[in-house]
């Protein structure tokens, strides 16, 4: 009898932590929501479609923002994926068992490191790297910063969130996937080929998990992308991101619509966020019909988390 | 086991309250001890301010004044929600925003700064000369080359590349920015209508770079770049900038005496919300202000009201010593004078 009623206040207890977890979530839509009200009644859609960003004026328009935003992390994406996966699987798959921890640790170690340090590494180190390559390339002006700086170190700083999540995929492949292809007479190439197959949806959520923290990256992103609020798929152009925008300006933006603008750029953000991580989500479940999913989903759910 | 852990949560209990004892009876002592004043806004005078402070209260144990530097707009966003005693900022209020606020806010100037431009050019080591109309033509993405002929005009004997100009300028929302801009657009009728005065604007040219130390730091990166940093980071830094050309027509190099000298020229209206940008007088650095600090006319506390003026009053006199070792210029003494006129109107 008491035993029982211990379980219920526990799971009551615990359940109650998990509704907060929800709470929160809709508490900071409703906020960002009531707070921006100034500029949702007078921009309307507008606001996502046009690209002035005027504070003198009273002007807003985030277009080049999402644009920012979306191109540096799908650029970042592009750079990183390949490179990630091809770190997961020689951990996984290829590496001498002795190498196997300490690369592990290695590439877990670059999420350690705080985006202030990578935004200084960028400025002192990146920069100065990409302005020769713009000036061999000749283009006008040769500053540095830009969309490709901020591709290049949201890559760096994706890295190892991917890689460790497919990594762990990999490893908890069942052995016999690999064994099977081998006794069917499989090269080594083609057995990894088999494992990876089988963990694909888990590794495109290990992709989508590095989309959603490239897109919310903020200081690393601000010292290097220039700042400059322009739609442009020029990798060399400097633009700009909505993280970077809400950074910059929040702290001297005395004028009601000016503040309310920026807190619907947080809102933009936010509905971007929630959407990619609904997809990776969506991902993962649609997995779950399958066969892999017992062993797979439970990685996922975690890292996601 | 049932009493063991009973007696376990009363003692975490009893430990629990102690702290709030303790907390009641010193708020209790609180009334006794010093008073506390808070204050909020510009991250420009924070250096002196805070050595104000510290130095204030060596003399006044019984007057603790703390002050955030969360920038200027979020300064005037507190001081008028009335959650801050007293604000700071380096541009004045404007008509709405008085208006906005809950009762009338005074304007009492506190020390001067300046804004100089600095720039990257391969091959010239000597000081530039720049006047407002390049500068604002630089900035409105008019002017693209280093040899353009309007800069060279000005540069007779300097040997210029023919470089395209890297415009940099602040992209954190800033009293400097608001500095720079503000002479601008006062020498230049087409910057005013298209960039005008703000903290944060829309620039038509160039890449942001936050803080002055990002804007220096690309500056000395980028050959062929242009900037503008506040005259204390750059004198702190021993960086070199060019001279601006002020309203009377001579080349003036920011130092402190020149941008004091350009407060020393303007007329100074009764609510001291003036912009001292392009000042009269042959000494006068064009790029110069003010910055403020604000207080309400009638305070709702009139002990902390009495303690800010008292403050107020040693800062712009005594006070003022402090300003040129960490950089900033002193106020002129009509101004102070007339500052001391107006304290007295607090109550």
């Amino acid at each position: 009898m008491r035993r029982s009623s211990d379980d219920r206040k526990f799971r009551l207890s615990t359940g109650a932590f998990a509704a907060l977890v929800l709470l929160i979530v809709i508490g900071i839509g409703f906020e960002l929501t009531r707070q921006s009200m100034l500029s949702i009644t007078k921009f309307g859609l507008k606001f996502w479609t046009t690209s002035t960003w005027d504070p003198v004026s009273g002007d807003f328009g985030a277009l080049p923002f999402i644009w920012g935003t979306l191109y540096s992390a799908i650029l970042a994406l592009l750079i990183a994926t390949p490179i990630a996966l091809g770190i997961a699987i020689f951990i996984s798959e290829l590496s001498p068992r002795v190498l196997r921890q300490p690369l592990a640790y290695l590439t877990e170690l670059l999420a350690a490191i705080p985006s202030i340090v990578y935004g200084l590494w960028g400025i002192f180190v990146l920069v100065p790297i990409v302005r020769k390559v713009e000036i061999a390339m000749g283009a006008k002006p040769a500053l540095g910063v830009g969309m490709l700086s901020a591709a290049l170190i949201l890559a760096v700083m994706v890295i190892p969130f991917s890689s460790s999540v497919a990594r762990e995929i990999l490893k908890n492949v069942p052995s016999t996937q690999r064994e099977a292809a081998y006794a069917l007479g499989a090269t080594r190439w083609e057995a990894i080929k088999v494992a990876i197959g089988f963990g694909k949806s888990g590794i495109i959520g290990a992709v989508m998990l590095g989309f959603g923290r490239a897109l919310g990256e903020t200081i690393a992103v601000t010292m290097v992308i220039g700042n400059s609020p322009q739609i442009s798929a020029s990798l060399f152009k400097p633009q700009y991101t909505m993280a970077a925008v809400i950074a910059n300006e929040f702290t001297e933006a005395a004028d009601e619509l000016y503040l309310h603008a920026l807190i619907e750029i947080g809102l933009l953000l936010f509905i971007i966020t929630v959407a990619v991580n609904m997809i990776s989500r969506l991902l993962i479940w649609s997995m779950k019909r399958r066969v892999t999913a017992p062993i797979i989903a439970p990685i996922l759910e975690e890292a996601v988390a | 086991m049932k009493l063991k852990s009973l007696l376990i949560l009363v003692s975490i209990a009893l430990a629990a309250c102690q702290p709030s004892e303790t907390k009641t009876s010193s708020a209790a002592f609180a009334s006794t001890g010093p008073m506390t004043i808070n204050g909020a806004g510009a991250t420009f005078p924070y250096p002196i301010y805070s050595k104000w402070f510290d130095e204030y209260q060596k003399a006044h144990p019984d007057v603790r004044i703390n002050y955030q530097s969360i920038g200027s707009g979020g300064g005037i966003k507190q001081l008028s929600a009335q959650t801050v005693f007293f604000g700071a900022s380096d541009g004045p209020m404007t008509d709405a925003q008085l208006q906005a606020a809950p009762g009338a806010i005074l304007h009492f100037p506190t020390v001067l700064g300046g804004v100089v431009p600095v720039y990257n050019v391969t091959g010239v080591t000597q000081a530039l000369r720049f006047n407002g109309s390049v500068l604002a033509d630089i900035y409105l993405g008019k002017i693209t080359k280093w040899n353009d002929a309007a800069i060279v005009a000005l540069n007779p004997g300097v040997k210029l590349p023919a470089d395209d100009i890297a415009v940099v300028h602040r992209s954190d929302g800033s009293g400097t920015t608001y500095i720079f801009c503000d002479f601008l657009s006062k020498v230049s009728p087409d910057y005013k209508q298209k960039v005008g005065v703000s903290t944060s604007v829309n620039w038509p040219a160039g890449v942001g770079a936050k803080g002055n130390e990002g804007v220096s730091g690309l500056v000395r990166q980028t050959p062929g770049a242009i900037g503008y940093v506040e005259l204390i980071y750059a004198l702190q830094n021993k960086m070199s900038y060019g001279s601006v050309q002020n309203k009377a027509g001579q080349f003036v190099t920011a130092s402190l005496d020149s941008v004091t000298a350009a407060a020393a020229g303007a007329a100074m209206p009764d609510d001291f919300r003036v912009s001292i940008t392009n000042a009269d007088g042959a000494a006068a650095y064009p790029i110069a202000s003010f910055t403020w600090l604000l207080l309400y006319e009638h305070p709702k506390d009139a002990a902390r009201g009495k303690a800010m003026v008292d403050f107020l009053k040693w800062a712009l006199t005594d006070g003022q010593r402090f300003a040129p070792s960490l950089g900033y210029a002193p106020l002129p003494q009509p101004v102070v004078a007339k500052e001391m006129q107006a304290l007295a109107k607090i109550q």
